[in-house]
């Protein structure tokens, strides 16, 4: 067991979540709470890295994060180091990919929260803010645990954005799945079997709690 | 004193009124769909444009210019110092009975905002409540605690949208003389839209009769409602 890339893996995807909820949150409000003009267009946008080929996704990532592009440039300029083949850049990759993980859970629970607990918090004198942090976010708790629970194991899984955007260095960007990728490539079938089963477990585990979650507060609600 | 402007589309449905309501309390009166919750809407700040609406509205309050869509002003519905209470309570489920009525007193220390609590659940009569949850309420205990909240902020101008449908009569009537005496301590002016010819009679109001989104008739209630009581009384005395 590679545990390296195991603890790697493990601090991805806490980090990816932890930058997901806090950009979702607000993205999945403007969504619901905001007027209607740009809003299919930011769903379609949030929704794309689904649909996306990963490769794809990792090699725009690696074009754009690269020296090539005055964006990559300046980031080169602030960090002193390109973004490309280096965990920082994993994030911002896990970020993308991982992002309708996030935000569609989000906005299904933001939009099914009472539009008159809304419209009674603004009158009371709430703005966006208070709205936002003390009605929709208690409210849609169990949405945003499952968008948590969803990005973190869908980071943990993850690998064409990986392998294109990080390369494979170990300590730096070599992920769970690259390790299960690497040993079955050398033919050491015993050693992925564990890397997978330890994949597989989490996931299995994350799910069967975030299920019996949903079931025991619908018994308690009947 | 409450000028008001309106010329608001909705798919097939027009509401056009335009009035000077100067009453202290003014009852809204018309059959269901005749446009009485948009108006109240309107003049809470709330619905401010929908795709496929148009909505143009001239909204005063005592010397203060609340909406003004010709010259793009709408003022946010927590700024307007008026509170609105419909017969949907929209208690928050997921806090206090307690919680709710501070949840628009932000503005107060801990001590002066348990205080205005204790207050506004005392004039409800609803002061064994302060600690449930707003899912183990009745109907009328939900519809009073969702008046005291608004009315905690001291607004100065109260929408009431049907606010005590879910109270039975005679509870009703207690609590409408207890309000309005608390009304006219505070100086607020109230406008209460209603279906019911009884709430409509019941106090010393003046009354907008609307129908299909036209305002009919303003003036006194005996004057507005006289053709409504008299059929009413004609019922009551074929039925005796």
């Amino acid at each position: 067991m590679d545990w390296q890339a195991f603890l790697l893996s493990l601090r991805l995807s806490a980090l990816t979540t932890a930058i997901l909820l806090a950009l979702s949150v607000p993205l999945a409000a403007w969504v619901v709470l905001g007027r209607a003009r740009w809003r299919s267009a930011v769903e379609a946008v949030a929704t794309l890295p689904l649909v996306l080929p990963p490769t794809v996704l990792g090699f725009f990532l690696l074009v754009l994060l690269g020296p090539r592009t005055v964006f990559g440039r300046a980031i080169v300029a602030v960090f002193g180091h390109p973004l490309a083949f280096s965990f920082s850049g994993l994030v911002v990759g896990s970020v993308i990919y991982s992002l309708p993980f996030a935000v569609q859970p989000l906005v299904a629970g933001f939009a099914s929260v009472d539009s008159s607990l809304v419209d009674a918090a603004r009158l009371l004198g709430a703005g966006h803010l208070r709205v936002v942090l003390h009605l929709l976010v208690p409210l849609a708790r169990r949405s945003l645990i499952t968008a948590a629970v969803l990005s973190f194991l869908h980071t943990m899984g993850e690998f064409g954005v990986v392998l294109m955007l990080g390369g494979d260095i170990p300590g730096a960007t070599r992920t769970l799945s690259i390790v299960l990728y690497n040993q079955v490539e050398n033919f050491d079938y015993a050693a992925a079997d564990r890397t997978a089963l330890v994949l597989m477990g989490m996931s299995v585990v994350a799910l069967a709690f975030l299920y019996s979650r949903s079931q025991t507060r619908g018994a308690g609600r009947a | 004193m409450l000028e008001l402007a309106i010329d608001a589309r909705r798919g097939s449905f027009h509401l056009k009124v335009e009035c000077r309501l100067a009453s202290p309390w003014t009852v809204i009166f018309g059959p269901s769909g005749a446009g009485k919750s948009t108006l109240l809407r309107i003049l809470a700040g709330l619905d401010r444009s929908r795709p496929g609406e148009q909505v143009q509205a001239r909204v005063q309050f005592r010397d203060r210019l609340l909406t003004d869509t010709g010259q793009k002003l709408w003022i946010v519905p927590g700024q307007r110092a008026s509170a609105f209470v419909t017969q949907h309570p929209a208690l928050f489920p997921h806090l206090s009975v307690t919680e709710n009525v501070a949840f628009g007193l932000r503005h107060l220390d801990r001590a002066a905002r348990a205080e205005r609590v204790r207050q506004m659940l005392a004039l409800v009569d609803a002061e064994d409540l302060a600690d449930r949850r707003p899912q183990h309420l009745s109907g009328g205990q939900a519809q009073r605690i969702a008046l005291a909240r608004a009315l905690a902020r001291t607004p100065e101008l109260l929408l009431l949208d049907e606010p005590f449908s879910a109270l039975d009569g005679v509870a009703s009537d207690a609590m409408l003389a207890r309000l309005q005496q608390w009304l006219r301590a505070h100086r607020v002016q109230a406008v209460l839209a209603t279906h019911d010819v009884t709430d409509a009679l019941a106090t010393e109001s003046e009354v907008l009769l609307l129908q299909e989104g036209r305002q009919i008739a303003l003036g006194p209630a005996k004057d507005v409602l006289a053709a409504e009581r008299s059929r009413m009384l004609a019922r009551l005395e074929s039925s005796e």
